[in-house]
């Protein structure tokens, strides 16, 4: 390009003659393609990874489940060893994370009560998932009168409060994991539902969905080829999205003393059981599993957040 | 207008002898009925659930006898303490509680919306980054998390605000705080959103080309429409809050309705739970609905063009 | 004729996420008093951007003003405060968007927002605003301007709603109107009624307008002088008949032979083969070198200066070279 302007003739009468020469044209110049072009996937993952704030989610959200996995195997302590003498310890290199008011462990607490979190909401995300796929595919795929019934019903469901329902479960059919899990996937899925169904029944007019008909396309396919990667986006960022809401649930019902009993260990009761004895002082009854809870639904927040960016198609470029 | 006032009440009427039933046939469902004489802490409590319950008819004759009591706002005498009935609970907690949850409400509306606001004009800058890091922490500390902290911080360790009760505006602030830090952050995450979506729109190069100032572009064009959305969340943000009042007046020992419920809940005093359930529920609906309206007030084309749709 | 506004040498560019995109490379041209300039081109040719850089709307970032000067009553506008630009805009010219279906705002009432342009420009009172507001609706055709003054856009059809954009755009008097593709989004009769509008109200102002479109058809009709865009460089100029009747630039020839026309039997539609080039390194050379059936060498090494053919007609091309029109003869 420099150069080029170097050569240039400063006035008309000074161009050469020999340029005004019919051009001859490269064909091939023309139609050079630009740039590689990325699957729907490979594109969102790479989006993802330059996110920081999600990826420093999904580091801490493998370092939790890590730790909910092997933390407890790695204390010397059992999560319900009560040790009168050596109660309300702060932290040492005895007990990392200080002992409770009965003297059991609370780093080892802590961490089953990684896996109950974690499970809990891994587990209502997943059921939500399979109720709300199946309820808001069948809704929007069969439109019309289904729908419309399909919907009221829906309708009603969202009327009612959630977490007082999850609340009436637990006082009626007794404090365990299975209830609460049960307790948070009677309204849970409504969310998950409602995304399918609107996605089924906007692409299900696309034009690329009315071409492969046109193709005499099998239905089994459509949905497979068309139907499900167009609509996988939106329900990943739920799913995401919803297991920090089960998580806080839990911990909610915990606290209330509706959730985990002792001597097994949740976040939420271990919160509640520290709460007399804040005032004292003894600030690693709270701040752990206060930490960790926050932490967690932090984590799955912001992975949720960079999914969803990275899985819109409209902001691919 | 008055179809969709129409429908939409009978929807809401549906909602709630959902809700009804839901809780009648639930707690009759205990192991052992929750109603039956063994329980029961006194004679004059067992006089008295039996003339309300009628517990010597069926089931069914039971369900409608009580849908009727609780059609006429009688939700009956509580187990536990025999003298009170749940009316009676209700009417002390709920001011209290209805305090508590407006001042929330109304502190998470306004900061949120000026956090979104500001985050959104400044998009991309330091302060929406740091407005929004801020605001996915709101999301992620639960209330009582949030509530203990601020105990721990502000009440036990630099003791400039009280620990606990409801006796005077400086003993709101650490309640309020904690239950609003949540619903102000999804307000401020949503509110940013919808405005950064507003300001690309048409309408707004329209009103620059006037010639009109950015704050009133801001406040007359944009704001306005932005807020739609956000007003459609309010309805299960005043949900969130109200069950969070559950945990915040546990904690902080404040006399409103949560308290009593879940102390009920752990007495297990089934009127009361039911009782305080139905309220609520009904509270909630009529918030949802009230929501509905003032939605349909701020977007002109919901009113008289409900077919039409977006 | 009184110039009304100039504009000189504009460069703008955007920064995009691939890299910087020139959008407009040295356009210059003038306005002159009641009279209708048409810009014309096709999508991306950097018309819009032009349009919206004299208003200064070009969002700053991602665009990027890097050189030139639009001169309005013996101001530059490009170096006014944002708040002396604010004063111009809406009251000295005034612009009118695209789609009338989003232009206005949908929760405001259609007086409202009529109003507040009035308010904001002149010193009346409400009352007196409103009065004005009400003759302008007259003035552009709305029935009843009392009672649709109290409604909300989505009570209009997109013609009416098309009509109001037009008078808001008026109502402060402006001596510049820009419309930027004002009936690309309706149906060719309400076009026709629109199009007459603009002929009307200038008749009745006195209003420069310049008009932004890619629709040669809608040039016939209204512009006085016409300006053809390319790559970001107006490559012709010339009044409605030089550039109708006699088109020198093989893309102003190209564009008119891509049109339907009833008066030429026979007549087939050629379209003008290949995209325009990529803007994010635009060529050396003629931008339209790669489309071009008359290509020579000098294109793709240098731009063509400005030849003038008469006072008006302007085209910027190596074909008006002596030593190519010998190659032209024996064509």
């Amino acid at each position: 390009m420099a150069l080029r302007k170097h050569q240039e003739p400063q006035t008309q009468s000074s161009i050469p003659d020999d340029w005004f020469v019919p051009i001859k044209k490269n064909e091939s110049d023309a139609e050079a393609v630009v740039r590689p072009s990325l699957s729907y996937w490979q594109d969102a993952w790479r989006r993802l990874l330059k996110n920081k704030l999600a990826m420093m989610g999904l580091f801490f959200l493998s370092f939790l489940t890590f730790m909910a996995i092997f933390g407890p195997i790695i204390s010397p302590h059992t999560v319900d060893y009560q040790d009168l003498v050596n109660q309300n310890l702060s932290p040492s290199s005895e007990h990392w994370f200080g002992t409770d008011e009965l003297g059991r462990d609370v780093f080892t607490r802590t961490w089953y009560g990684a896996r109950i979190s974690l499970f809990v909401g891994i587990a209502a995300a997943l059921i939500d998932f399979l109720i709300g796929v199946i309820y808001g595919g069948i809704a929007g795929y069969k439109g019309g009168r289904t729908d419309h019934y399909m919907m009221r019903v829906i309708e009603v469901l969202y009327g009612l409060p959630y977490l007082l329902v999850v609340i009436l479960i637990s006082v009626v059919m007794g404090p365990s994991l299975a209830t609460i899990i049960f307790a948070l996937t009677i309204t849970g899925w409504i969310g998950m539902a409602r995304i399918v169904r609107g996605q089924v029944l906007q692409i299900k007019n696309y034009e690329f969905v009315l071409a492969s008909k046109t193709f005499g396309t099998k239905t089994g396919r459509i949905i497979r080829k068309n139907l499900l990667p167009n609509t996988m986006g939106p329900i990943i960022v739920q799913m995401t999205l919803s297991v920090p809401s089960a998580i806080f649930a839990e911990a909610f019902l915990s606290f209330l003393g509706l959730g985990i009993q002792a001597p097994l260990a949740s976040w939420g009761s271990m919160a509640s059981d520290a709460l007399p004895v804040i005032l004292s002082g003894d600030w690693w009854r709270l701040f752990f599993p206060a930490f960790f809870i926050s932490l967690t639904m932090f984590s799955f927040n912001v992975l949720g957040d960079g999914l969803q960016d990275a899985l819109d198609p409209k902001l691919r470029r | 207008m008055l179809g969709y006032l129409v429908k939409r009440i009978g929807s809401m009427a549906v909602t709630l002898l959902v809700i009804i039933t839901l809780t009648f046939f639930l707690m009759h469902s205990i192991p052992g009925s929750p109603f039956n004489e063994e329980r029961a802490t006194s004679e004059a409590v067992q006089k008295n659930l039996e003339s309300y319950y009628h517990l010597d008819e069926p089931l069914y004759v039971q369900y409608f006898l009580y849908l009727k009591s609780v059609a006429t706002f009688d939700f009956g005498p509580s187990i536990k303490k025999s003298s009170q009935t749940v009316n009676e609970m209700l009417g002390r907690g709920f001011p209290v509680s209805f305090e508590l949850g407006m001042v929330t409400l109304i502190v998470a509306i306004f900061s949120g919306i000026l956090l979104g606001i500001i985050a959104a004009l400044r998009h991309n800058g330091f302060i929406d980054y740091l407005a929004m890091t801020v605001a996915v922490l709101g999301i992620s500390v639960p209330n009582f998390v949030m509530a203990t902290l601020l105990i721990q911080q502000l009440a036990v360790t630099w003791e400039i605000l009280p620990v606990a009760t409801w006796t005077s505006p400086k003993h709101m602030i650490l309640p309020t705080l904690a239950l609003a830090t949540g619903p102000m952050a999804i307000i401020a995450r949503l509110t940013r959103a919808s405005m950064l979506e507003v300001l690309t729109q048409d309408y707004i190069r329209t009103a620059k080309a006037k010639g009109l100032s950015p704050v009133k572009i801001v406040f007359k064009h944009a704001l306005k429409n932005a807020l739609l959305p956000v007003v459609t969340i309010l309805g299960s943000l005043a949900a969130s809050i109200l069950t969070g009042t559950f945990v915040i007046e546990k904690i902080f020992a404040i006399p409103g309705m949560g308290k009593y419920f879940v102390e009920s809940i752990n007495q297990r005093d089934y009127p009361v739970i039911m009782g305080t359930t139905i309220f609520y529920s009904t509270v909630l609906i009529i918030m949802l609905f009230l929501v509905d309206l003032a939605y349909g007030i701020l977007d002109p084309r919901i009113k008289l063009h409900k077919k039409e749709g977006k | 004729m009184d110039k009304v506004l100039e504009v000189k040498d504009l460069h703008v560019s955007f920064k995009t996420y691939g890299g910087e995109v020139k959008a407009v490379r040295g356009v210059t041209f003038d306005l002159h008093k009641g009279e209708t300039l048409a810009i014309v081109g096709e999508s991306g040719c950097g018309k819009s951007v032009t349009s919206q850089s004299i208003m200064r709307l070009i969002p700053e970032p991602p665009g990027k003003f890097d050189g030139g000067a639009i001169i309005y009553k013996d101001n530059d506008l490009t170096k006014l405060k944002e708040s002396e630009m604010r004063k111009i805009r809406g009251s000295d010219i005034s612009m009118i968007f695209q789609d009338p279906m989003t232009s206005l705002n949908p929760t405001l009432t259609i007086g409202d927002q009529l109003t507040e342009g009035i308010l904001q420009h002149m010193k009346l009172s409400s009352e007196q605003a409103k009065k004005v507001a009400i003759d302008m609706l007259d003035l552009v055709g709305i029935p009843s301007p009392h009672v649709r003054l109290k409604q909300y856009p989505h009570q209009f059809s997109g013609g009416m709603r098309q009509r109001i954009v037009i008078a808001m755009a008026l109502v402060c008097q402006p001596e510049v109107l820009i419309a930027d593709e004002p009936t690309t989004a309706l149906d060719v009769t309400i076009q026709a009624q629109i199009l007459e509008l603009f002929r009307d109200i200038q008749k009745k102002t006195g209003v420069s307008i310049i008009l932004i479109t890619h629709d040669l058809g809608v040039v016939a009709q209204v512009a006085d002088r016409i300006a053809v865009m390319y790559a970001g460089k107006i490559v012709e100029t010339g009044t409605r008949r030089e550039i109708f009747y006699n088109p020198q630039h093989p893309y102003t020839k190209g564009l008119l032979n891509s049109v339907p026309r009833l008066d030429v039997d026979g007549a087939d539609l050629i379209p003008i083969g290949g995209t325009p080039p990529d803007l994010f390194s635009p060529p050396a050379g003629c931008p339209f070198t790669a489309r071009c059936p008359y290509a020579m060498e000098v294109c793709d090494k240098m731009y063509p200066y400005k030849t003038k053919l008469t006072s008006s007609h302007g085209v910027d091309c190596w074909l008006q070279d002596e030593r190519a029109q010998k190659l032209l003869a024996t064509k």
